[in-house]
């Protein structure tokens, strides 16, 4: 399991990166994606949605169970990768490439409240308990 | 996990990396890494489950086969030579499914059953209440000694010869469900994926020398996961999901395992009588998404549920076994609530998938 240092994180175990242009890409970590087993489906939100930190706006399915996927800011779905619609499996392999959405953040000052890798790792630790 | 029960192999399992889980009380292998992967390699070429949770339950004595007779809702007149097996359910008084096993015929008067991990203990009190009934003299044994391994897939049984040549020209004859006793190991060819292949009980301490030398003749081993996926994929029952004590097995698809053409009475038989008010079908999902058990179906001719659903990596979509309303046809197209969302989904009759080939339309 990995926890790349430049990424930020949610308790909800999912990974953000913020882009060059001022949006932010999310996926999900490593560790969920090792919990969930493999993945075969992939239901992200429409582009132009609005959201707010915290809502459901997705679903991952794997062989063994459904997770709901939250957004970790507020603002508006930019962009959705549609290849994890036909390789849901990159999550799996590559789960720091597999980029499952973008939002353009409403309130840039919520990405200061997510967590770093160090705080994620002890999320980590705990959830292992 | 410290309070689970554990089975001979399980060193081999955490060694391997195995995600192991609580099933039933006791500490299994879920996975070796990719449950998709140990599904495939059983379609494809060869994979071994360790099943020695379950429970094997040794009766012997004068009368055990008509006591049996009288316990199981298939009869075990059926088992006309020793090495004979037998699928069949355990009813209570009102025909509901108390547990379903398969019954090996050994030789006079000695019979097995091989029954679930999770319904071991109510079945074992169960048929000794019986036999202080009605069998007294009957020598009822639960085989907590022996390991099962269940070697499973097209190429299953040769290399089980490759890790075992030595077994190879008493298991080589065997036609689907018989078995052979050599020793101290039973060979049956049964199973519980839709594919060819043995299931092998022997001496607990024999287990992990045979599940290494399966591992060396290019065995995989696979876990609970794909264990379910498969058995779902060839219509194959759960009990505890698509069966239970609420539900008789004429609501379960196992009216073919009922046997009431001998006139023979058996515990449970009464209660069959009636119409069943509802039946199992296969559901197949035509819109994207994953069905689960306990999720509701909706049909023209009333509400259903989904007793197994998952996803099916032969198929590469989601399929499950539903109970609904008895009148409800094969080729009708249904709803399933997903997570709040109502997909479509189509009937169909198991099996799936068998010897590796698609058996319905998708």
């Amino acid at each position: 399991m990995t926890t790349p240092d430049h990424l930020k994180y949610t308790e909800t175990h999912e990974w953000v990166k913020r882009e060059t242009d001022g949006t932010v890409s999310v996926g999900i970590s490593s560790y969920a994606q090792e919990m969930l087993g493999d993945i075969v489906f992939v239901e992200n939100p429409a582009v132009g949605r609005k959201v707010v930190k915290g809502e459901e706006c997705g679903v991952i399915e794997s062989v063994k169970a459904a997770a709901d996927l939250y957004a970790p800011v507020s603002g508006e779905i930019v962009a959705a990768n549609d290849e994890l619609r036909d390789a849901p499996e990159k999550l799996n392999h590559d789960p720091y490439a597999a980029w499952m959405f973008r939002i353009k953040p409403s309130d840039p000052g919520e990405l200061d409240g997510l967590l770093d890798a160090a705080a994620y790792r002890n999320v980590v630790e705990k959830d292992k308990k | 996990m410290s309070n689970l029960k554990t089975t001979p192999l399980h060193a081999a399992h955490c060694a391997s990396g195995a995600r192991m889980i609580d099933f039933a009380g006791w500490e299994m292998p879920l996975h070796y890494g990719s449950q998709l992967d140990e599904h495939h390699s059983v379609r494809r070429a060869a994979g071994m489950f360790d099943v020695s949770h379950m429970l094997a339950i040794d009766l012997r004595g004068g009368g055990a086969r008509d006591f049996l007779r009288y316990l199981l809702a298939n009869d075990v007149a059926k088992l006309v030579t020793p090495g004979g097996a037998l699928y069949s359910c355990m009813l209570n008084e009102s025909g509901g499914v108390l547990d379903d096993l398969i019954v090996y015929f050994l030789g006079e008067d000695r019979f097995r059953l091989v029954v679930n991990a999770g319904t071991a203990e109510r079945d074992l009190a169960w048929i000794d209440a019986w036999r202080a009934q009605i069998a007294g003299t009957l020598e009822i044994r639960a085989r907590r000694d022996l390991a099962i391994i269940a070697v499973q897939g097209p190429a299953a049984r040769e290399r089980f010869w490759r890790a075992r040549a030595i077994l190879r020209g008493a298991t080589e004859p065997l036609a689907s469900f018989r078995a052979v006793e050599i020793d101290t190991v039973l060979v049956a060819r049964t199973g519980y994926t839709g594919e060819d292949g043995f299931e092998v009980m022997l001496p607990a301490a024999a287990a992990l020398d045979l599940w290494h030398g399966l591992i060396a003749a290019g065995v995989a081993p696979a876990g609970l996961g794909a264990r379910d996926t498969l058995r779902l994929e060839a219509g194959m029952n759960l009990y505890g999901q698509d069966m239970d004590e609420d539900a008789t097995p004429m609501e379960c698809g196992l009216a073919w395992t009922v046997d009431l053409a001998s006139g023979r009475d058996f515990v449970g038989r009464r209660a069959l009588s009636a119409r069943p008010a509802r039946r199992q079908l296969g559901v197949v999902l035509l819109d994207r998404g994953v069905m689960r058990s306990h999720q509701a179906v909706r049909t023209a001719a009333g509400e259903g549920t989904i007793t197994s659903g998952g996803f099916a990596p032969t198929l590469n979509r989601s399929i499950g076994l539903a109970r609904v309303p008895a009148a409800v046809n094969e080729g009708a197209i249904v709803a399933i609530d997903v997570r709040g969302k109502w997909l479509h989904a189509r009937t169909a009759s198991p099996p799936f998938v068998r010897k590796g080939k698609v058996l319905i339309a998708v």
